[in-house]
């Protein structure tokens, strides 16, 4: 029979506020233990929540660049369960009435197909702290647990997605989309290691053609892009293998774990709470009327989709640059820079993919602090396209940048002499001495056939070149060389 | 000096009279010989209370104005207390100690107010008698084999018994009005919002509000201005001016329209609590109040819809305690279950388990509807009552409860406890204020009567109960002291 897979996701973002959602205290990641968590985040008898206005500007800017309806009162609701890490034994969330209505996201797959995901809605929460088991259990493997809350009241937006996708790749494609939405918006740093994006996924499969959907698992703790991918795989093909096996898939929760490769039963629908959702008596709803909707409208910067439809179209990117120059907004913007100065959307986007990203990787540098400066760059390009350099000169003026060796590729130009010569009298005299350094590579050119010296003559262009010091223009070497050694 | 009104005692320091020294340590000395029977304090803070009273006097010396500055009150033990044990009536919470001050404790201490010490009540302010506290009930100080009223049975007692001359409690369903009226004082429950709720332990969070209790409504007035106000810690109190209290409490009645509501003189109210009732309002016609009968058609769904919406909240404010951070804990949990269940169990009493299950209840999948949903619209149609209502007429007048201060046990049925509160419970589904003056007595007990107003009204309903005070005694009235001894 022929499966079809049916995914819907929950992405929760962290969002980039100073402070967390109902109290001052910081969110800034990494600090000791409890070192940031302040009598509300303990959940101490007499505490209140204040919500955090800039919570709200985020979650509504982001909603305004999916086009969704941002409805005008939203409200907080308890979402009521026990757990140690959860201080108060109810979560500050949104059910009935979520900030962020119905929206959509446009995906662009590996062939540039593009698809529309809808967006179910996306609502305010605040997060939990963290138990620690491993560092406090004994020998025997049981004891203490350590809480850290932290992370406790830390701003979510939490994005839910139509069950629109249909394959582990349009998944992942979905959340490269919803990365790339939150950092270009800065409402999240995006930084899945540090558990600033997660994911819970929902996964059922149903034999083509069929309507209804399956019985679908939900997988929590998938926190990146290769475990989505291998976290979905492993599961349809256990939906399917089941099936097929005579057995049903029931609804549960799932836990993926990287280490075996596996999605594991957390525990089913008959084990699940009872949330007992009601509205926080402690918070007024939110009431946003249409000029502060506006406003958030126009801090909005332009988006990846955007973006990257008019880098193919105003440009005349291929896709695939368009794609990779737009992926993230701090390349997008380098790019920009990059163009700005030297003028050509091509050679800006192959240096920018080239050179510079070679160098970025190696030394694993984020675009954003690259030691070359987009207007350096484009200093360079420019001397590229008015033939001032040539390719082999600029990749070393591009490594004194890299170095700090210059302010400049003027500068480094200038001081290391790597102006290009295109004096045919002087690229001659190279020649001859080239030619009567190398008698007995000049013999064998001769003696080839005409068919092969094509290959013979790269000896000779870079006996040239070396003697220029790189500096000699390459085109003109070759047509002079060929002249010269085919002459006799 | 026992039982002089503030606005007295703060004459008397201003005179030189007494300092506020010689004042709080007589005071703490009374409680010492006297309320090992009543019971009204949990925590005593003398020595803070005596430095706080000498640090009252050297301002004094040097030329201190503010009205209620070296003035002795006690707090409910609701309110958390930086450093001091704030128990809110729990074993839960006999241990805790709060790393910080209520917003109304900070505005007290700002206003150079001393606290006593902190008062008894029901546990988490659950109850309407004082018999549900982990510390052992509150005795009435007029009849000691009467309840004090509760849930802030503790404040009412300790003010009643010469203690101190005023207290914080709160109300979330007449936890204020019900005990002053039981014990003879006066008590006001504020407008919704017009406290702040920051510090103060959670009951049912959109029902709860913090008020004065004291010996007269200008006492009230004085507390009020010091204690009301936005606090931007507190999403739910309401920006909005305080007035100057005291400004209006000379304003003559003449003219104001007193509304009856004819549900408040049915069944079930005591015929001495109607006759006494009867007498004030006689009272304000002869200060030119004009009265009439109105109706507020919904009361009788006032006690069910608060029983499903007060437990509900509560059921979920009190999930924090969980033996994890703070708190009561089990002995030796085997895993993180029994620790739950255990530190739960052996840490909440009767009454308050009672509520959280009924709260959970209600709040269960398949159960919402029916119940929580369908009490927030019985609410709605209840403040629409008040509201139509405060078309017709100024305030609103009735008993506090439908009899005088019951025994001390006689209440064994929850019901027959929930429906003391039948005439204060619907006032905080509206969100309205109240305020009970003593209005005479049921042979030793004492009797009061409820003024009700619109949403911040609390200076035209201190005027009212101030007025009234001017033309009668009651309020002067207070145990002996053979009866307190």
């Amino acid at each position: 029979m022929q499966w079809e897979t049916v995914i819907g996701l929950e992405v929760h973002v962290q969002l980039a506020t100073q402070s967390k959602i109902f109290s001052g205290a910081s969110t800034a990641f990494g600090a000791e233990p409890n070192t940031q968590a302040c009598a509300i985040d303990l959940g101490l008898p007499g505490v209140l929540p204040v919500l955090n206005e800039g919570a709200v500007a985020m979650a509504v800017q982001f909603g305004l660049a999916i086009d969704a309806e941002i409805p005008e009162t939203s409200l907080f609701e308890r979402k009521n369960y026990f757990y140690p890490d959860l201080p108060k034994g109810y979560q500050t969330s949104q059910m009935a009435q979520p900030i962020v209505g119905k929206g959509e996201v446009e995906l662009v797959l590996d062939d540039d197909v593009r698809k529309r995901v809808r967006i179910h809605h996306a609502h305010l929460e605040e997060d939990a702290g963290k138990s620690l088991h491993e560092l406090f259990s004994n020998s025997r493997g049981h004891g203490m647990s350590g809480i850290d809350l932290n992370r406790a009241g830390t701003p979510l937006l939490e994005i839910v997605s139509e069950p629109d996708m249909r394959s582990a790749k349009e998944a992942v494609a979905y959340i490269r989309a919803i990365h790339a939405i939150v950092t270009y918006l800065r409402i999240s740093d995006g930084n899945m290691a540090e558990g600033s994006l997660r994911c819970d996924v929902n996964v059922s499969v149903r034999p083509k053609g069929q309507e209804t959907l399956g019985t679908r698992a939900e997988i929590k703790n998938v926190n990146s892009f290769r475990f989505v991918e291998r976290a979905i795989e492993f599961e349809v093909e256990r939906q399917i293998e089941l099936i097929e096996d005579g057995g049903k898939v029931v609804q549960e929760t799932r836990l993926y774990d990287p280490d075996q490769d596996e999605t594991r039963s957390m525990r089913t629908k008959e084990e699940a709470n009872d949330y007992r959702y009601f509205p926080c008596p402690d918070l007024l709803p939110v009431m946003l009327d249409s000029a502060y909707i506006e406003h958030q409208r126009s801090t909005l910067p332009e988006l990846p989709t955007q973006k990257r439809n008019r880098f193919e179209t105003s440009l005349g990117l291929s896709v695939y640059d368009a794609g990779v120059l737009s992926a993230t907004r701090p390349t997008a913007e380098y790019f920009e820079a990059v163009l700005a100065v030297c003028g050509d959307a091509k050679q800006a986007a192959n240096w920018v993919q080239g050179e510079l990203s070679a160098h970025l990787n190696r030394e694993n540098i984020d675009i954003a602090n690259s030691p070359v400066t987009p207007e350096q760059l484009g200093g360079l390009i420019q001397r590229v396209l008015d033939d001032t350099i040539n390719g082999k000169a600029a990749k070393q003026v591009f490594a004194a940048l890299w170095n700090n060796e210059g302010a400049s590729a003027d500068e480094i130009i200038d001081t290391r002499g790597l102006k290009q010569v295109t004096d045919t009298g002087a690229i001659e005299a190279m020649i001859d001495q080239v030619i009567a350094d190398s008698p007995v590579q000049v013999a064998q050119y001769r003696d080839a056939d005409p068919e092969k010296r094509g290959k013979m003559i790269g000896y000779f262009v870079g006996q040239v070149m070396k003697a220029s010091r790189g500096t000699a223009n390459p085109q003109q070497v070759n047509g002079l060389l060929k002249q010269k050694l085919d002459e006799a | 000096m026992h039982h002089m009104t503030l606005t007295e005692l703060a004459k008397g320091l201003k005179a030189g009279d007494f300092s506020s020294r010689e004042l709080t340590s007589s005071l703490l000395d009374r409680i010492e010989r006297l309320d090992g029977d009543i019971n009204s304090f949990i925590s005593i803070t003398r020595d803070r209370a005596l430095s706080a009273a000498d640090a009252a006097d050297q301002a004094r010396a040097k030329g201190e104005s503010r009205p209620l500055a070296g003035l002795p009150l006690a707090i409910k033990d609701i309110f958390c207390t930086q450093g001091i044990r704030t128990s809110c009536g729990s074993k839960m919470l006999d241990n805790f100690q709060a790393p910080y001050n209520a917003t109304v404790v900070e505005k007290l201490e700002a206003a150079g107010m001393i606290s006593l010490g902190k008062t008894n009540m029901d546990e988490f302010a659950m109850g309407s008698s004082n018999e549900n506290s982990f510390y052992g009930p509150v005795k009435n100080p007029w009849d000691r084999t009467a309840v004090p009223g509760g849930s802030s049975g503790g404040s009412a007692a300790a003010v009643a018994a010469g203690f101190a001359p005023a207290a914080l409690g709160t109300d979330t369903g007449g936890s204020i009005r019900q005990p002053a009226a039981f014990c003879g004082i006066t008590g006001l429950k504020p407008t919704y919002g017009r406290v702040s709720r920051y510090g103060m332990i959670a009951f049912a969070s959109s029902l709860d509000q913090g008020g004065p209790m004291a010996r007269s409504a200008e006492d009230c007035a004085h507390l009020l201005g010091a204690i009301a106000g936005h606090d931007l810690r507190d999403s739910t109190s309401v920006a909005r001016v305080v007035p100057d209290y005291l400004a209006e409490l000379d304003t003559p009645l003449a003219g104001l329209k007193i509304g009856l509501p004819k549900e408040y003189f049915g069944d079930g109210l005591d015929a001495e609590v109607e006759s006494a009732i009867r007498d004030a309002i006689k009272v304000y016609e002869s200060l030119g109040a004009k009265v009439c009968e109105v109706s507020l058609p919904h009361t009788h769904l006032a006690v069910p819809a608060y029983y499903v919406i007060a437990p509900a909240e509560a059921s979920s404010n009190l999930s924090r305690y969980d033996g994890v951070r703070f708190g009561h804990r089990c002995e030796n949990p085997v895993d993180l279950e029994d620790l739950y269940k255990r530190s739960r169990a052996e840490g909440f009493g009767d009454e308050v388990k009672r509520r959280i299950l009924i709260g959970t209840h209600t709040l269960s999948e398949g159960f919402f509807d029916a119940y929580y949903r369908k009490a927030q619209q019985v609410r709605r149609l209840i403040r629409q009552d008040f509201m139509d209502a405060f078309e017709e007429v100024d305030v609103l007048m009735g008993p506090a409860a439908p009899t005088p201060a019951f025994d001390l046990g006689a209440k064994k049925d929850p019901v027959s406890m929930y429906l003391q509160d039948i005439y204060t419970i619907a006032i905080n589904l509206a969100g309205i204020p109240g305020i009970s003056v003593p209005a005479g007595f049921a042979g030793k007990r004492p009797i009061g009567l409820q003024i009700l107003g619109k949403h911040f009204a609390e200076s035209q309903l201190l005027n009212v109960a101030h007025q009234f005070q001017q033309a009668t005694d009651w309020h002067r009235r207070h145990p002996s002291d053979q009866e307190t001894t």
